[in-house]
């Protein structure tokens, strides 16, 4: 799905957290939000979900003004910071809920339930787990059956709040494979935040640099790495 | 605990003597067993006597007296009364409670602190001044209270005084209970739920409501007990009419003060094993659902 950001402004109060920005993502891209804290990414991506309500602008998806949409409306395929797994329900009843909160008419039979979520779990490659507790599993386990979760209801697109932010290096770069691969085999359009340039240079197709509200340069990471257009992202990319 | 003591190992040249290590949390044995029977006796004293007396000075005349002083018409009326008032207050404070809990946690406006400052009141103001409050609200004297009287909904010196009071005490357990929780369980689980497609109805009963059972229900049982127990401002405002308006703590001070000792015990033993129930129940669901409260425990 392609997605236009059209002039999206977001204030919280009296502080800004979005300058106006434009931002247009093609379809099937794998797109990297990156920054510092405060500069607005993790924002843009909540109003993508329908999370936060813009204070101007709007979002267009495939063509259609997405603004108001309900979330629940949105099928954005959400992956919170610390995956906010539902604590009191198993692993396989957290990849079902999205089916499950369907509206009869379009729910899954039990059934067909039970092999979408053993489907996903071959998916993430975790194909024991269903009967787990998430207090039961490691970090990157917990952001796995997140990502399962989120692809459970057919989403039409992908958004990603610091995937890898919580786990150690070595399982962050195998799990950066991981969603390379989840992203090549679906075809979804999928952006992420990041605050590390080298994850946001190494997983993307194009990475957003933004800072203090503002977005500071759109490109191909070579593109950024070459010719950083402003001194911010010269700094950044440099540290 | 035991101290550890490790032997010194076989082949190595001799150890004088084998080496003791002591945990740096470990206190000397006098000093535990010194605060531990202190604990056992001020329990025993402020505790366990007083109540095992009470049952004690009910039963002194035999149990038939006992029965036979519960069995009088007025002291069964308290009885029902109390159940009712606490049946009706408690759901409606859980409610209350629970949607207070959920403003507070889950959004950001102004005016937070004072809704918050305004839960805690009925902690700090005498439930006797609270009394009054709803008297001068709707007693006959006042505009409101007048109104009602006439049209045969009287407030004050009858049951929904008594509820009104009583739910005022009681208000702020529920939601005392919930805010700490909800504020550190933070609102992820539910945006995660909008995001998969629930309502926000689906995603209350299904995510919000699970994860907050145990506190929900501990503020619950903590609400019935006071709700049961409360006496100063249902003293107040229940006018105390035998067999209409005296529910249980009321009708003992009347029972006491006629010198009617083993009907006033017996009332305080049953009002007692009342609060022993909830609390019997409460330990019971806490055993039964020990894995789960462990599960829901785990942080992510």
């Amino acid at each position: 799905m392609q997605i236009q950001i059209d002039q999206i402004a977001k204030e919280f109060g009296a502080a800004t957290a979005l300058l106006p920005v434009s931002l247009n993502v093609p379809s099937g891209a794998l797109v990297a939000l990156l920054g510092p804290s405060g500069s607005g990414k993790t924002t843009l991506l909540r109003i993508l979900g329908g999370l936060e309500e813009p204070t101007s602008g709007r979002v267009i998806f495939d063509g259609t003004d997405a603004t108001g949409m309900r979330v629940q409306d949105r099928r954005a395929g959400f992956v919170f910071q610390h995956y906010a797994l539902f604590r009191h329900m198993t692993v396989f009843e957290n990849i079902a809920y999205g089916l499950r909160a369907r509206p009869r008419a379009t729910r899954p039979s039990n059934a067909e339930i039970g092999q979408r979520v053993t489907r996903l779990l071959d998916l993430i490659q975790l194909p024991d787990i269903a009967k787990r507790y998430p207090s039961q599993l490691s970090g990157g386990q917990r952001q796995r059956v997140a990502l399962a979760r989120a692809l459970a209801i057919e989403p039409r697109m992908l958004l990603l709040d610091e995937p890898f932010g919580a786990l150690d290096a070595k399982v962050r770069k195998e799990l950066r494979q991981g969603l390379r691969d989840i992203h090549d085999a679906t075809g979804l359009t999928t952006i992420f935040v990041t605050h590390d340039q080298e994850e946001a240079m190494e997983l993307a197709d194009l990475v957003v640099v933004m800072s203090m509200g503002r977005i500071e340069q759109v490109g191909k990471p070579g593109d950024i790495q070459a010719r950083p257009q402003t001194d911010f992202v010269r700094d950044f990319i440099a540290a | 605990m035991a101290d550890m003591t490790i032997s010194p190992p076989a082949l190595s040249a001799p150890v004088p003597r084998p080496a003791r290590f002591t945990r740096c949390t470990d206190e000397p044995r006098w000093l535990r067993w010194t605060l531990t029977i202190l604990v056992l006796a001020v329990l025993a004293v402020l505790v366990v006597i007083p109540l095992a007396s009470v049952f004690f000075e009910a039963l002194r005349d035999g149990w038939a007296l006992a029965v036979e002083s519960l069995a009088e018409p007025d002291a069964w009326a308290a009885v029902k009364l109390t159940l009712i008032v606490a049946a009706v207050a408690v759901p409606l404070n859980a409610l209350f409670g629970v949607a207070a809990a959920w403003a507070l946690t889950k959004f950001q406006w102004r005016g937070k602190a004072v809704l918050l400052t305004l839960i805690d009141l009925p902690f700090s103001v005498s439930p006797v001044v609270a009394g009054l409050c709803i008297i001068l609200l709707f007693g006959a004297n006042s505009d409101f209270g007048g109104w009602l009287v006439a049209n045969g909904y009287p407030i004050v010196f009858a049951v929904p005084g008594i509820i009104l009071a009583t739910m005022f005490i009681t208000f702020p357990f529920v939601a005392r209970e919930l805010v700490p929780l909800m504020t550190e369980q933070g609102k992820a689980e539910e945006e995660a739920a909008l995001t998969l497609g629930a309502s926000g109805w689906r995603m209350f009963l299904t995510v919000t409501l699970p994860n907050i059972k145990w506190a929900l229900l501990y503020g619950v049982l903590l609400c019935n007990a006071r709700a049961m127990g409360e006496f100063g401002a249902v003293a107040v405002v229940s006018g105390k009419i035998r067999g209409e308006t005296a529910t249980m703590p009321i009708m003992i001070e009347m029972l006491y003060n006629e010198y009617l000792s083993v009907a006033a015990f017996t009332m305080a033993a049953v009002l007692t094993l009342l609060a022993l129930v909830t609390l019997t129940l409460k330990s019971l669901l806490e055993w039964r659902y020990a894995d789960q409260l462990a599960a829901a425990g785990g942080r992510h």
